[in-house]
């Protein structure tokens, strides 16, 4: 009745009106008086040393206040681990206007700031640079005898590192009966939210800030700031109320943060300063990546031997590492396994996750290979992976906490009509397109963090909980409401979640799709502690209205106590706090999770897609027609926004699988499509017809909600299943992506 | 602030003058890509002429002998909706509709089309060398990415393309382009409207110093029973032609008696080999023919690696869009291949 009655609604976002009518407001919106406009300036070469700044020009343009470089700045601190941030891989992080040092094309080396935009702009375009430039290497391929194992460090906790190897590979690859070594190769890609990153800081005296900032972790951007520019951790305030898409760019702090609030702090004033989309291509990315594959089989479809080794870019001063390989042993239990992970340090800037980062990258290769050994086999490729499905995860020798895997096959299967695919031997043409189905399977590792959250029920009946955690645009405002709401037997509207401001309660920083699990228990356990509370004064009320009812004789339904045997007895929440002298009623509480329980199990959200994709034979043109992804990822809390989630990771795997890719000129030193006309995204017209299911799944042991997180699994298997699809119809199998016009003439 | 001068015209002779005298005069219209040349931080006007007044350049109005002026200053849009455009020019209507995005289309005019700016990564770059913005410094498009380049008529100083849809249609017209300048007016026709990059990169186009595009003639023959637009892109809107091919056929008892192919995306300016069109006149309209066709039109055709497959696929694309202007009923939005 009144448990669950928000969670599993279809509901739509609360502030889904706010944001269409343009009433939304975002980091760089926020016009507080006496504002002054920083512009950033990038070095245009790769490696060096700047060895002048001639500021003559840039200083007599009318407005412009103070310019910012190297060697005119406040003081920064000299240690690394004071740079550190929450998603900081091992190594020493990058530290803007540091030093006359350049590591990387684009590198952010002064700000100018003026009175108006337009005219930090024109300074920044007169601000003479003398370089000395060094001699670099950017490029990957040329550079993979360098390939080194990654540091180790606080982010290899979450996203580990290979595990060794199982049986003897090479001689079960050499005895299996079929046979496929695959060469997949894909570049760099830029997250692009539509927001630029931006920050306005409000210089408020006394040492204090409040910071709007683009970001995906409010507490981080406040303990980055408040490390570097030695404030108090109290005096920081960053604010966060919509965010225009993270993908994980936000994930860091990134510069325009550190410039912004470097120019507040020194000219004490309020400060903006905001990228241009040229410059959203100058920081973290997903990383370049090669990987060979080598898997064999029997002649009855088993899966015997299993060899992934991948090869990614990164920077000369950090180890971004993410999960590339270790996702084809949890999912095909073959005995012989050997996997490797290497990376090879550039002159680029560090990589950074970006949604469903290494899984997707990983997937893509091992997807497409088992397709190819399937073709081999004669086998449909479903049959295959159900020949091979893992009933428990034999890479790290442990049981799933739930895998609905199977029933995502099974119903994918059926909506999209997958016994109608024809084998990729016989050609399925439409007038001079081909058309070809294909699948693929995705997987995705469920994080567990610490969360805090807290709720509060005020005299006039509202229920507030809050947490630092900030809403990227998913729907995660909506889906806390509807936990905080479920708890105490609220509507909605009653319920007001107050988040994106550091002042809340600590959140980590959103992303990996652990939010929902890690924010929503903190919730529930806040909310809880809160009943608890409630019922106690309750219990104290004069008259005693519930008589000697225990807490597990109540409810909270309706806005009220009731009694579960007699609901005709019942207490109202706002009784009880006149009752409390009309003082509202707090309660806090962290979710710490049971690591020692859940590192019993390997937990992870499944999927499968299933993809018709039309190619004009003699032209190459690909279309999508049609696709289907089911989703098995625990208790889904909200449809409506959870399917929209998966649309756009469906498109996000068109665009990976057909689309995007920054172009490195290795010879320049930089990235050449800079800016969303060059750098192909899919547009409408690239969309057809996408479904999603989502398969009921229950699972007790990864949180108190049963839910997943639904952020990365809708990309993972989609890029893969197109590559399939492509090869079924024209029984090309291309390995370097995104797939091209021209790649099948 | 990045200070210039800025003046409405009043008449063209006005406009003209006003461009005429300032050594960094332009002329804007639409302004679609003026504007981003502006903030890219290449080009530099310092006296802005605005064309919007001009009511006389934003009339599409018949000529006596059957053909069409299109006004300079019509939008993109408004001529290719217009009704005329439609019924007498389908092939002009529908390549304007297959270019940038509705909104573009709805700023952009008619003589701004024709003055787009080549496209290539390394000019829209103010960082990167490029002989067009700067020259000797060297085109790294050669040994960089050229994936968007030329295959045709390229030179060792520049291998950028020519982006414009809307003149792949007028060069397979034949239309004349009219233009009025400080030493009066002039006729160019469309052949010799846009150039070659040769050793001059940085001019794309022959107009002279102050000279304004007034209007865009089109001749009586239009093509409306059959004609195509093929474009080919690494998505289905909003990106340039990696190939494109405007096909115009007049067919009499089965046989091509009048053929137009001008083809985009290959070259610094709308390609087009009179030969190629002259073996298909008393031809049968077959895949073989119109293979004949794209071997003359590709004599000599050149790749740069991440370009090479443009031969290839320009060839297949002047088959297929030869069979497409059979049956313009059957052809797709967006002019994507279809049959």
């Amino acid at each position: 009745m009144n448990e669950h009655e928000q969670i599993g609604q279809p509901r739509r976002r609360i502030e889904g009106a706010r944001k269409v009518t343009g009433q939304a407001k975002y980091a760089a919106e926020y016009n507080v008086p006496d504002l002054l406009y920083g512009y950033i300036v990038n070095s245009t070469i790769t490696r060096g040393r700047i060895t002048a700044i001639d500021e003559a020009a840039a200083r007599s343009v009318a407005g412009v206040v103070e310019i910012f470089h190297h060697e005119r700045r406040s003081k920064l601190p000299g240690f690394d681990v004071i740079y550190s941030d929450m998603d900081a891989p091992p190594g020493s992080p990058f530290r803007p206007l540091y030093d006359a040092n350049i590591r990387f094309n684009g590198q952010p080396i002064a700000l100018v700031v003026a009175e108006t935009f337009e005219a930090a702009r024109y300074a920044a375009s007169l601000l003479n640079i003398h370089y000395e430039e060094e001699s670099f290497d950017v490029d990957l391929l040329t550079n993979l005898a360098r390939a080194r194992k990654p540091s180790k460090g606080l982010a290899t906790l979450i996203k580990p590192l290979p595990p060794g190897p199982r049986g003897d590979f090479e001689t079960a690859y050499a005895q299996a009966d079929a046979r496929f070594e695959g060469h997949f190769h894909h570049g760099s890609q830029h997250h692009n939210p539509l927001e630029l990153f931006a920050t306005t800081t409000v210089y408020e005296g006394d040492g204090k800030l409040t910071i709007y900032d683009k970001t995906q972790g409010t507490t981080n951007s406040q303990l980055y700031v408040s490390n570097l520019f030695g404030l108090s951790f109290r005096d920081v305030r960053v604010i966060a109320p919509f965010v225009g898409g993270g993908f994980g760019s936000g994930l860091r702090p990134q510069y325009q943060l550190v410039l912004c609030v470097m120019a507040a702090l020194q000219l004490r004033r309020n400060v903006r300063v905001v990228m241009d989309r040229a410059q959203m291509f100058t920081f973290g990315h997903r990383p370049e990546t090669i990987q060979h594959t080598r898997f064999g089989a029997t002649a009855d479809g088993k899966l015997t031997a299993i060899n992934h080794v991948a090869l990614a870019e990164t920077s000369r001063f950090e180890d971004y590492n993410e999960v590339v390989v270790n996702h084809a042993n949890m999912l095909y239990p073959a005995d012989n396994v050997a996997l490797d992970y290497k990376l090879v340090p550039l002159d680029r800037f560090t990589p950074l996750d970006m949604r469903a980062p290494g899984g997707s990258t990983g997937m893509l290769a091992i997807e497409t290979t088992m397709d190819q050994l399937a073709d081999q086999l004669g086998i449909d490729p479903l049959e295959f992976r159900l020949r091979n499905y893992a009933e428990r995860d034999v890479s790290a020798d442990k049981p799933y906490s739930s895998k609905e895997l199977r029933e995502c096959y099974r119903q994918g299967a059926e909506r999209f009509g997958w016994s109608e695919r024809k084998p990729t031997a016989e050609v399925n043409r439409r007038g001079n397109r081909l058309v070809g189905h294909g699948m693929s399977s995705g997987i995705w590792d469920v994080i567990a963090l610490p969360g805090k959250a807290s709720a509060e029920f005020t005299a006039d009946g509202k229920l507030i909980v809050s947490s630092a955690v900030t809403d990227n645009g998913q729907g995660t405002y909506t889906v806390m409401t509807q936990i905080a709401a479920d708890e105490l037997g609220l509507p909605l509207e009653a319920v007001s979640f107050q988040y994106g401001d550091s002042r809340h309660p600590l959140s980590p920083i959103q992303g990996g799709s652990y939010t929902t699990a890690v924010i929503g228990s903190a919730i529930k356990a806040a909310c809880r502690a809160l009943r608890s509370k409630l019922f106690k004064l309750a219990q104290i009320m004069d008259g005693f209205p519930l008589g000697d009812a225990l807490p597990e004789d109540v409810r909270f339904v309706d806005g009220a106590i009731v009694l579960k045997k007699d609901p005709f007895i019942r207490v109202s929440l706002t009784d009880v706090i006149a009752f409390n002298h009309g003082k509202s009623v707090t309660a806090s509480k962290s979710n710490i999770p049971n690591i020692f329980r859940l590192k019993q199990y390997t937990r992870a959200a499944h999927a499968a897609s299933f993809v018709e994709v039309e190619v004009d034979e003699q032209l190459g043109i690909i279309n999508v027609t049609r696709a289907v992804t089911a989703v098995a990822a625990g208790a889904i809390m909200n449809p409506h926004t959870a399917r929209s989630q998966i649309l756009g990771g469906m498109v996000w795997g068109i665009s990976m699988a057909l689309h995007e890719e920054t172009l490195l000129d290795v010879n320049l030193g930089k990235y050449i499509n800079t800016d969303l006309g060059e750098y192909h995204l899919p547009v409408h017209a690239d969309i057809h017809d996408l479904d999603v299911i989502f398969v009921e799944e229950h699972d007790d042991v990864i949180n108190e909600l049963g839910a997943k997180g639904i952020g990365e699994i809708g990309v993972i298997s989609m890029a893969p299943a197109i590559v399939n699809a492509v090869y079924n119809a024209t029984g090309k199998l291309v390995q370097v992506f995104p797939i091209k016009v021209g790649d099948l003439l | 602030m990045n200070n210039f001068n800025y003046t409405k015209a009043e008449s063209i002779d006005q406009a003209v003058s006003a461009v005429a005298t300032q050594s960094e005069g332009q002329f804007i219209a639409g302004g679609t890509n003026l504007i981003d040349l502006w903030k890219y931080d290449l080009t530099h006007p310092e006296m802005l002429v605005d064309l919007n007044g001009l009511s006389e350049l934003k009339a599409i109005s018949e000529l006596p002998d059957g053909g069409l002026r299109l006004g300079a200053l019509v939008s993109n849009n408004a001529t290719a909706y217009h009704p005329l455009v439609q019924e007498r020019y389908p092939l002009l209507s529908r390549t304007i509709l297959a270019g940038a995005t509705a909104q573009i289309r709805n700023s952009a005019t008619n003589g701004g089309n024709l003055l787009q700016r080549t496209r290539c990564y390394y000019f829209y770059d103010a960082a990167s060398p490029c002989n067009k913005r700067n020259p000797g410094s060297g085109c790294p498009a050669i040994t960089g990415h050229n994936r968007l380049h030329a295959i045709l008529g390229e030179s060792e100083h520049c291998i950028a393309v020519y982006p414009s849809d809307m003149s792949v249609a007028l060069a397979a017209l034949e239309a004349t382009v009219r233009v009025t300048g400080p030493e009066g007016a002039r006729e160019i026709p469309i052949a010799d409207f846009h150039r070659l990059p040769g050793a001059e990169p940085a001019r794309d186009n022959t107009l002279g110093a102050g000279e304004l595009i007034t209007s865009i003639d089109l001749p009586s023959t239009g093509f409306a029973d059959h004609h195509s637009y093929l474009k080919l892109r690494d998505r289905n809107s909003y990106a340039f032609a990696l190939v494109s091919v405007a096909t115009g056929l007049e067919i009499e008892g089965g046989r091509i008696r009048n053929a137009r192919i001008a083809l985009g995306g290959v070259a610094h300016k709308p390609w087009r080999v009179p030969a190629a069109e002259a073996i298909l006149v008393d031809k049968a309209p077959t895949p073989e023919a119109f293979a004949e066709a794209a071997d003359l039109l590709l004599a000599g055709a050149t790749g740069y690696g991440h370009n090479d497959f443009k031969i290839e696929l320009a060839r297949r694309a002047i088959i297929r869009n030869g069979m497409m202007a059979l049956d313009p009923s059957t052809q797709r939005p967006g002019a994507q291949p279809s049959l």
